[in-house]
């Protein structure tokens, strides 16, 4: 530890750290441009500096290490001098286009100009201007605006991982591009937008749409992916302008996925807002009582085992407790949360859950990933894996498709089923590699088990882990990838059919869909379909009934990520048009039914989920280890050799909001050829 | 407005495949580094590029299919040469002619007359300025700072070879030269001996015993 005088107060920091660290555990606000605590330090934009005593000059506290002793002045007339030429050097080919510029309001150059620059221009000289650079469809530039901290360079290299920016030329001539017109190849390119601390990297999206004054700022929960992203809703006039992140270090850092960030447009297209019911043949739009009407109707009296219940992805752990409960009323225990075939086992939590936490996985030394493609299916945990792949130490093997670029190295083990079973015999050289580390993981990809063969490969994954030194005491290494927000809830609650029933068979007459995708050709001719969402794709025209639902900008919900971590999201916006809270739907129809729900708030609903799983009492994730190695059922011996396909689905369009969304149909065409499927929806 | 994002407006090669000559320098370049280490190896192995380029095409410079190349022989990101390519004036990043006129222009070879070499070079080599090529392809004009070798300044480095003491009629001698097909020997251009002073030697000249 040193001890350290910042402008008279002592404090102690550890050995190493920088002066701007310290200056900021004393309480003192350091300007900076270039320097950010999650990239490395590039010293350059000297917007830093600080006076040390004994020391000659200012130094750029960013890149200055303490010392034992050392006294630091963030104040003194020296450094005000300093800040206010650095300031007005920035400034001299920065243009003066505030007013018309997106990063107004909230840009540290002129929040910073306004606090430590001069109050007037003293450059009477020509200024220079840079043409704007291609980046891609989410990220709009004006390079003009550019101050060369660098900062995206850093984080292209660093965090994503994709080399792809640079600094070119020199001097006065200095750019920041690509050099060769492309767009950046990475998932995470909206948080160029974030760390950008100008305007010349912005959300093109979002290009003069509003400014941050004028914005509702609601905290939130991403679901697009299961990571659980924690996010900043902005709205105004109730409409959702923009999604940021907020930072979680358990979770996200303070990092984004691009299809959580840039889908919302989808929110506003192809929606359902308001009801429909099928009168011969075709869906005409009705009123709720009408459509509820219709329901209550065609349920009433249908034996229980004729009915079943499909929960899709998105579907928030309110809703799908209400309608648990009222297909337990209506004497039905066939539900289903896997409409993808999932071979998931839900009979123990730590089956189906990421154990090892998104975090934990700093701590871990040694991965395997079996059938999934975290760069597409969880950009953002993708991104803390290759935080700790850099770190180093890190072997990680990978069982699926070939030549797959995760933006890290990895030691490519083979395609699938037929490695798995080496593996899971022990006699493959990376069983080695996993038995020699002390905090082993792996992360099975829910798209894995959508095969036939699913429960073997669930159960061969955990017989690895099992046998590999990953399950201990203290410590869970078996990680499952679900694929959206809404899934692990509806294996917390149970939402699977008794082992000898199933959500449709030939036998059902009545199916009520919470925003599930089922295929159409899959239920019975002359079923009655319920479909109740926000998003009607293909399902949607197989249905009696449509029962509009809210999407989740629009509700207070309940989410767990693919951790089992626990999370509230918040209404930003209401429903369009009729469109209702989907607990608030089923709580009516229950009604109607005659077999009333017993809650009629939200808090009320929550205790209903904290008394159906204790899970739902608390909030967050708890890190475990585990003591029972007792596998899921699922028999290792009949795994086949086929590898793990890469489906057909893109990242860019993988749920309805983001298939509704034009921002992400531009990117499925601009990346589209280039971009690795998804594995396996 | 500044543009010097060349890289799009000329026409670059479709590929860029080292050839054996270049090859072997190469070997031999990587053996300087430490293994793991060979990213350093990024500015010889541009010369390499562009040697080879002047080479095959009579014109030294380096595309970009030829920053990849070094890209991938070094295991670098290509953006990574690209940087490094387009720091240094030395890497033409667009096609130059056979002969690449490069006039010093920092203080001492200015004080010493460098403006006479960059005139002499404009006319003799019928070039419009600098960063031009003359119509026939012959000539590129560039100024380049301190070249290192004031003490016989003026300077006009010519390809790769230096020629000294310049003024403005060697200079046009030196460029027809060039033209009709010859290589002058470089070096000082008034016959002094290595930087020696100009007439012979100036001090010293009472050593006892001599
Ligand atoms: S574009 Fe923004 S983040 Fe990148 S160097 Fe310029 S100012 Fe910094
Ligand atoms: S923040 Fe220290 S030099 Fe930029
Ligand atoms: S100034 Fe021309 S060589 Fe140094």
């Amino acid at each position: 530890m040193a001890k350290v005088t910042v402008d008279g107060i002592e404090v102690e920091v550890p050995n190493g750290v920088s002066v701007l660290q310290a200056c900021e555990a004393a309480g003192k606000e350091i300007p900076r441009f270039c320097y950010h605590e999650r990239l490395s330090v590039a010293g350059n934009c000297r917007m830093c500096l600080v006076e040390v005593e004994k020391a000659p000059k200012p130094i750029a506290s960013c890149a200055y290490p303490v010392a034992d002793g050392m006294k630091v002045f963030t104040d003194s007339e020296m450094v005000r001098r300093a800040r206010r030429g650095v300031m007005e050097f920035l400034l001299i080919n920065h243009p003066l286009d505030c007013p018309i510029c997106d990063q107004g309001g909230e840009c540290d150059l002129q929040d910073q100009a306004m606090a430590y620059g001069l109050d007037k221009s003293r450059y009477l000289e020509e200024k220079r201007a840079v043409k704007d650079k291609y980046m891609g469809p989410l990220v709009k530039t004006i390079m003009t605006r550019c101050i060369q901290c660098t900062r995206c360079v850093r984080f292209a290299t660093e965090v994503a991982g994709v080399p792809e920016l640079g600094a070119t030329n020199r001097g006065e001539n200095m750019e920041i591009g690509t050099y060769v017109e492309k767009a950046l190849t990475t998932e995470l390119s909206g948080n160029l937008i974030d760390i950008c601390p100008v305007g010349a990297l912005t959300s093109r999206p979002y290009a003069f749409v509003s400014r941050p004054w004028e914005l509702r700022k609601t905290d939130s929960i991403d679901v697009l992916d299961a990571t659980g992203t924690n996010i900043r809703i902005d709205t105004r006039a109730g409409e959702v302008l923009r999604i940021l992140p907020r930072t979680n270090d358990d979770v996200n850092e303070e990092w984004m996925a691009d299809r959580g960030r840039f889908s919302f447009d989808g929110l506003k297209r192809r929606r359902l807002d308001r009801p429909w019911i099928k009168v011969d043949g075709r869906l005409r739009p009705a009123s709720w009582s009408e459509a509820l009407g219709a329901v209550a109707a065609r349920l009433k009296g249908l034996p229980g085992e004729r009915i079943g219940a499909v929960a899709g992805g998105l579907a928030d752990a309110e809703a799908i407790v209400a309608l648990k409960d009222l297909m337990g009323a209506l004497g039905s225990r066939n539900l289903e949360c896997r409409s993808d075939g999932a071979a998931i086992d839900a009979s123990r939590r730590d089956f189906y859950t990421f154990n090892t936490g998104i975090a934990g996985i700093e701590e871990a030394d040694a991965l395997l990933i079996i059938g999934a493609n975290p760069r597409l299916e969880a950009p953002v945990m993708n991104a803390r894996i290759r935080k700790r792949v850099v770190a180093g130490g890190f072997p990680v093997g990978f069982i699926g498709p070939r030549g797959l670029d995760l933006t890290y190295a990895q030691d490519w083990l083979g395609e699938g089923g037929r490695t798995l079973r080496i593996l899971a015999e022990g006699g493959h050289r990376f069983n080695e590699v996993l038995r020699a580390a002390k905090r082993p993981m792996l992360i099975l990809g829910r798209g894995a088990l959508t095969r036939p063969d699913g429960a073997a490969i669930l159960a061969a994954a955990w017989k690895i882990a099992a046998e590999n030194n990953m399950l201990q005491a203290d410590w869970h290494g078996f990680n499952l990838l679900h694929q959206f927000g809404g899934q692990v809830a509806a294996l917390d609650l149970g939402f699977v059919p008794p082992a000898d029933g199933a959500a449709v068979s030939p036998a059902t007459e009545a199916l009520w869909l919470l925003g599930a995708e089922v295929d159409p050709a899959a239920i019975p001719a002359g079923a009655f379909v319920i479909y109740q969402g926000h998003h009607g794709e293909a399902v949607a025209a197989r249905a009696d009934v449509i029962l509009p639902g809210a999407a989740y900008t629009e509700k207070d919900a309940t989410w767990v990520n693919t951790e089992g971590r626990v999370q509230h999201g918040r209404l930003a916006v209401y429903p369009p048009g009729e469109a209702r809270e989907d607990w608030k739907i089923i709580r009516a129809a229950s009604e109607l039914l005659g077999k009333r729900l017993p809650y009629d708030s939200l808090d009320a609903v929550r205790a209903r989920l904290a008394e159906a799983n204790p899970v739902f009492a608390g909030r967050g994730f708890a890190a475990h280890g585990c003591t029972d190695m007792t596998g899921p059922t699922g028999d290792v011996g009949a795994l086949t050799e086929a590898g793990f396909a890469p489906a057909a689905t893109n990242y860019w369009q993988a749920e309805p909001i983001s298939r509704a969304s034009d921002t992400m149909a531009e990117c499925a065409r601009v990346y589209g050829a280039a971009q690795v499927q998804l594995a396996a929806e | 407005m500044v543009d010097i994002s060349t890289a799009h407006e000329v026409a670059q090669p479709a590929s860029f495949e080292f050839d054996a000559e270049s090859n072997a320098a190469i070997e031999t370049i990587l053996k300087r580094y430490p293994p793991g280490r060979q990213a350093s190896a990024v500015i010889p192995l541009l010369y390499v590029v562009q040697r080879q380029m002047k080479r095959q095409t009579d014109s030294a410079w380096v595309p970009l299919k030829g920053m990849d190349a070094v890209a991938a022989r070094l295991g670098m990101a290509p953006i990574r040469v690209y940087e490094v390519a387009s720091f240094y004036f030395m890497f033409n990043t667009k096609p130059i002619g056979r002969f690449h006129l490069q006039v010093c222009g920092t203080t001492p070879c200015w004080l010493r007359g460098s403006d006479e070499v960059f005139h002499a070079c404009k006319d003799a080599a019928h070039v419009a300025g600098y960063g031009q090529t003359s119509e026939d392809g012959m000539f590129t004009l560039s100024e380049v700072e301190c070249l290192g070798g004031c003490v016989n300044a003026p300077i006009l480095q010519v390809d790769d070879d230096y020629y000294e003491d310049m003024d403005y009629e060697r200079t046009v001698q030196l460029i027809e030269a060039l033209r009709r097909g010859e290589r002058p020997a470089p070096g000082s251009t008034i016959g002094r001996q290595t930087s020696a002073p100009e007439g012979g030697p100036q001090t010293l000249l009472d050593v006892p015993g001599e």
